[in-house]
């Protein structure tokens, strides 16, 4: 078979940058012990930051503020565009504004236990902490949040918390945290402190002496290959999920820095767990090029349906009471159509899977509001929801008041990523990983509201602090401009950009990619079992072979080119999709986000198994197509003890 | 822009009033006009009201003008390439601001030459302007213009007044509609109270 | 439905560029117009032709990237972003015409593809709060009257598209900049930078090339997100008081 799945196994991995002592307590002697840097001698340090999103363009401006000189990258053709921008729901913090029992020791809690005892405690701990801090800055910065009429700030309960800790600005949080960060990096870009980067992308790292020493990025518009050196390279590129192709991400956000980063030594941590977020909009054809998330909380009003006989294709209003099958009241009687996440969207997958799925191709449920809205009246259900409905009609065109919704779960957020140590440094040294990019603190599924928590936290709080005793510790020692590893990157760069360009196939970059992500889908998606995985396999290189003779790539690497871009980060992905679905092939057990058919409770439901799995996996690369080597970070659980959830 | 047009703007106001003086007979209008020239004495000498006014209002003309001319340029300057497809949207007053302002242009100095120096006016007899008024608008081509520059007029308060108030910052969200209702009235008012004097004399109410 | 595509075709911000007739056939109603766009470019790649061109990324209306003038309005028909406007819209048989946003200062950098960076120039200029990290007081030491904080997150809406430049007649990006004074002018956290702000930013936008407003009103017509036009004339308030001082 396949060698690439006789892995090895290498020495576990101990994160050695965290303080022991109470876990209360780590974060402030970490950042007592950290080293400083004289604000006089940051000026001639250079600090890379890849990605201008929650997290990069907090640290950017953050570093610079410090009088660092930051040399910030970004795709898009403005910092502003970052897909941060997207989240719709909120940010937690554990301010305790309601008295309603909220601390950060809960908040640290549901944290935990909300990523299925798969995060590492101390960690989880500081980002508890300073979520407290995240509020303060972003209100000082002119964050419009929702406010009550006495003037104070208004939180919301979500995902199923018991406490009312999310702060929001209505369905726009993300957008208005990151314009904040942004405007934050504006300020540094105009006052020199920043030199901006706009669309140029990151192809690789550079690494000298074992030291991340800088990126080859690529000029978008002119195409020009070029080499940016710095004392510290921080990755803040978001998560994998468009690995799938079909995904809540944006059409460009991709995995190429982290991946290019793990190549060239750091290790990735958990690729499996990927979150699946239940209430999308159903694809509506083969044309769809991405999926649109409904927020979360129409589930409070909302019952999920299908019809009790598979292949009913009768008309939502024509099938009576008693030939609906409420699944996830008959199920989960307790929460009902509130269940976590991962178990909403198995639940729909199920069905589907019966043949009792409804709308085009069968892959989609109700979302039912008629109840609500004769209970509560139109107006009601409009003052709350009007503008998801209106959303929903205009990529639709069917009224949500009068039709069922039909909803389908989508790929929505990836919880793992480049394995980082408490200082949020890679296993490489100089190289750090902050937001989505890491694997840090969601374990194996994040809460809702918390991947803006956790993208602010590391680029506003935790790397500005532990950068500088990185820095401080480095000796100030350039690197010449004509060192050879620097000639022969920008080689490797410019090769494969020929390469793929070269080819002059047949086959476009987004029918390789639509390819890819049913594969993975079908076999690394909601449910993995252990036959589908080794067929994703199987498959992988025969696809990335095919992608290799048969890519169509117009145009030159001298302009702008599109189909370039897609081609290039395609690259990447059949290389990663590979290590995904071997990390879940590894992890027999099932927790949060990743579910193994043969790891079942008696009722059916994910079970753990802490006996083995208690570990986060980090694998480290061990040449182009050789088997990865497994390190294992041990988790230990001293504040929280695992539990089995259950929702029932 | 805006503040040379509200001062024309209650000048216009004043006038359109003065105007209304035409229904109540020669002895009004006449006495009227008479009174522009002595108000202010004895601070003020005989005549010096009405030019302090008709200097005021040149500077007003002069400044909206050469702002006019200014903000054009710079703007025809913002968008080098037209679009292929051209699609016309906002309102016709909004559209005409800029004809309409040389149309207006153009009929202030043609009033002046009939109704102030009398140049070209018919009866052309000073101080006697209900004469010359009737004289003027009793000839096809004098009412003619003068009934044309009015609705231009109109078309052109319509947006000015609420474009000058959005320029001065006085509007907000609340306020809006308030505003563009006030817009229009106004234009309405200026047009028909000024429209009335031609129209009059063509249907023989003033004689 | 089967259409005919007019597409602005240009090869780099010097070369010559012109209207480019395409056919597409079996497109969905379903379909949104930039997945149209995909389905096109897909044949015109296995045809070995370059694809067009286009900016976007989210595709679900909050990113700002898509923007093109569609029939003669930015973003199309419908008041949406362009990644949000769906075929439905348009009948079988229709002719579209697809150009780049036009105005001095958003050079095409190719096809449909502009240079919006005079934007991020504008926000640079004073477009944030200086509020360095680590500085800020506790969040509940200043509260905010409710009505201030709606109507600053009615403007702090703006996506930054252009559309609002594109869809006026001047090439004027009052109402962009409006957005963004009067989301930070109307919160107490801006007030001490009010006056700095709003001059700064004005001479930033004059400096970058666009145009001056005349009020038509068009760019909150065009304006996907409903950025009232009335912010225009709290931006010249605030440009009028901060003048004095």
């Amino acid at each position: 078979m396949n060698s690439y799945l006789d892995y090895t196994v290498g020495a576990d991995l101990a994160d050695t940058s965290a303080p022991g002592g109470p876990i209360e307590q780590r974060w402030d002697q970490r950042r007592f012990e950290a080293r400083l840097v004289n604000p006089a001698n940051r000026r001639g340090r250079t600090v890379i930051v890849v990605g201008t999103g929650l997290a990069g363009g907090a640290a950017g401006a953050t570093l610079a503020e410090q009088g660092y000189h930051v040399v910030q990258f970004c795709f898009q053709d403005s910092p502003r565009r970052a897909h941060s921008i997207a989240a719709q729901g909120g940010i937690n913090a554990a301010k305790n504004y309601r008295n309603d029992g909220d601390s950060v020791r809960r908040l640290f809690y549901d944290t935990v236990k909300g990523g299925d005892f798969r995060s590492r405690e101390s960690n989880v701990h500081r980002l508890a902490q300073i979520s407290v801090e995240i509020i303060d800055q972003c209100v000082a910065q002119g964050v419009p949040f929702a406010r009550e009429y006495g003037g104070l700030l208004d939180t919301r309960s979500f995902g199923g918390v018991q406490v009312s800790r999310t702060f929001y600005a209505r369905g726009q949080t993300g957008q208005q945290l990151l314009l904040g960060a942004y405007q934050a990096l504006s300020r540094q870009i105009a006052a020199g402190g920043v030199e901006m980067h706009a669309r140029t992308e990151m192809l690789d790292l550079v690494v000298i002496d074992g030291r991340a020493r800088g990126i080859v990025a690529r000029d978008l518009v002119t195409g020009r290959i070029s080499t940016h050196l710095a004392d510290a390279v921080v990755l803040a590129t978001g998560g994998y999920g468009n690995v799938f192709y079909l995904s809540t991400n944006a059409k460009n956000s991709n995995t190429t820095a982290i991946w290019r980063a793990h190549r060239r030594g750091a290790h990735f941590a958990n690729p499996c767990f990927t979150q699946i977020h239940p209430t999308c909009i159903p694809r509506s054809g083969d044309h769809q090029s991405k999926l649109t998330l409904m927020s979360e909380s129409l589930r409070n009003d909302g019952r999920i349906w299908v019809p009790s006989a598979p292949g009913d294709t009768r008309a939502p209003a024509d099938i009576p009471e008693a030939e609906r099958d409420y699944y996830l009241e008959r199920t989960y009687p307790a929460f009902g159509n509130l269940v976590p996440r991962d178990i909403a969207s198995r639940a729909a997958k199920t069905v589907c899977d019966e043949g009792r799925g409804v709308g085009p191709g069968g892959q989609g449920v109700y979302l039912d509001f008629a109840d609500a809205i004769q209970r509560l009246g139109r107006a009601a259900v409009e003052a709350k929801y009007g503008n998801l409905f209106e959303m929903y009609q205009r990529i639709t065109a069917e009224d949500p008041y009068r039709v069922p919704m039909r909803i389908y779960p989508a790929i929505h957020y990836t919880m793992g990523g480049l394995w980082v140590d408490y200082d949020l440094q890679t296993t490489l040294p100089g190289l750090f990983a902050i937001g989505e990019a890491n694997f840090s603190d969601h374990g194996a599924n994040r809460l809702g509201a918390s991947a803006l928590m956790q993208g602010l936290a590391d680029g506003y709080f935790v790397l500005p602090a532990t950068l500088n005793d990185y820095l401080a510790r480095l000796p100030s020692a350039p690197v010449a401009a004509d060192h050879p590893e620097i000639a022969q990157v920008e080689r490797e760069v410019t090769e494969r950009l020929a390469a793929l360009l070269a080819v002059n196939g047949d086959r476009t970059p987004d029918s390789f990619h639509r390819e890819l992500g049913e594969l993975l889908w079908d076999h690394c998606g909601m449910a993995r079992s252990d036959a589908g995985l080794r067929k994703a396999l199987a498959r992988i290189p025969q696809l990335r072979e095919e992608f290799w003779r048969r890519i169509k790539v117009p145009g030159t690497g001298e302009e702008l080119n599109q189909s370039l871009e897609k081609a290039n980060r395609l690259v990447d992905h059949l290389e990663l999709a590979e290590l995904m679905c071997l990390d879940a092939l590894h992890r027999t057990e099932s927790c949060g986000g990743h579910f193994r058919t043969e790891s079942r409770t008696a009722d059916g439901e994910a079970a753990r198994r802490d006996e083995e799995f208690s570990y986060a996996a980090a694998w480290e690369f061990a040449g182009p197509g050789s088997p990865p080597v497994l390190h294992r970070e041990q988790l230990v659980f001293d504040h929280v003890q695992p539990t089995q959830r259950s929702y029932a | 822009m805006a503040v040379s047009g509200v001062v024309m703007l209650l000048y216009l106001v004043f006038h359109m009033l003065g105007n209304l003086k035409v229904f109540f007979g020669p002895g009004d209008l006449n006495g009227y006009a008479a009174w522009l020239r002595t108000v202010g004495e004895p601070f003020l000498r005989y005549g010096w009201f009405l030019w302090i006014a008709r200097c005021a209002l040149t500077a007003a003309v002069v400044v909206h003008g050469v702002a006019a001319y200014q903000l054009s340029r710079r703007d025809l300057r913002a968008r080098p390439q037209k679009y292929a497809h051209q699609r016309q949207r906002a309102t016709y007053a909004t559209r005409t601001m800029r004809w309409g302002g040389v149309i207006l242009a153009l009929f202030i100095v043609w009033h002046i030459l009939d109704l102030t120096t009398l140049t070209v006016n018919p009866h052309a007899e000073p101080g006697h302007p209900y004469q010359n008024i009737v004289a003027s608008f009793s000839t096809w081509y004098g009412g003619g213009i003068y009934c044309v520059a009015m609705l231009a007029l109109g078309l052109h308060v319509r947006h000015g007044f609420w474009s000058a108030a959005q320029t001065l910052g006085a509007n907000n969200p609340r306020r809006d509609r308030t505003l563009k209702v006030c817009a229009n009235a106004l234009a309405l008012v200026l047009t028909v109270g000024f429209l009335s004097v031609p129209v009059g004399v063509m249907i023989g109410v003033v004689r | 439905m089967n259409l005919t595509l007019r597409i602005w075709r240009q090869a780099g911000p010097d070369a010559p560029g012109a209207l480019t007739r395409y056919q597409v056939s079996g497109i969905s109603p379903e379909m949104s117009f930039l997945e149209m766009l995909d389905t096109l470019n897909e044949e015109l790649i296995l045809a070995g032709d370059q694809p067009i061109a286009f900016d976007h990324d989210c595709r679900e209306g909050i990113c700002g990237a898509c923007g093109m003038v569609i029939n003669g309005q930015a973003h199309g028909p419908e008041r949406t972003t362009t990644c949000q406007l769906h075929m439905r819209h348009f009948r079988d048989g229709d002719t579209i015409d697809v150009e780049p946003w036009r105005a001095a200062a958003f050079p095409v950098v190719k096809d449909l593809v502009v240079d919006r960076s005079a934007f991020d120039r504008i926000i640079g200029s004073g477009g944030y709060i200086t509020a360095p990290t680590g500085s800020a007081p506790e969040a509940h030491a200043t509260p905010v009257p409710k009505e201030a904080a709606d109507l600053a997150f009615e403007h702090a809406e703006c996506i930054g598209c252009g559309a609002c430049v594109a869809a006026c007649p001047n090439g004027s990006a009052m109402l962009f900049t409006a957005a963004k004074v009067v989301h930070l002018n109307v919160l107490p956290q801006g007030a001490p930078e009010r006056s700095s702000r709003v001059r700064s930013m004005v001479a930033t936008m004059d400096d970058e090339g666009f145009g001056g407003c005349t009020n038509t009103g068009e760019c909150a017509t065009a304006c996907p997100k409903g950025i009232p036009l009335s912010g225009i004339s709290m931006l010249n308030r605030e440009f009028l008081r901060g003048a004095g001082r």
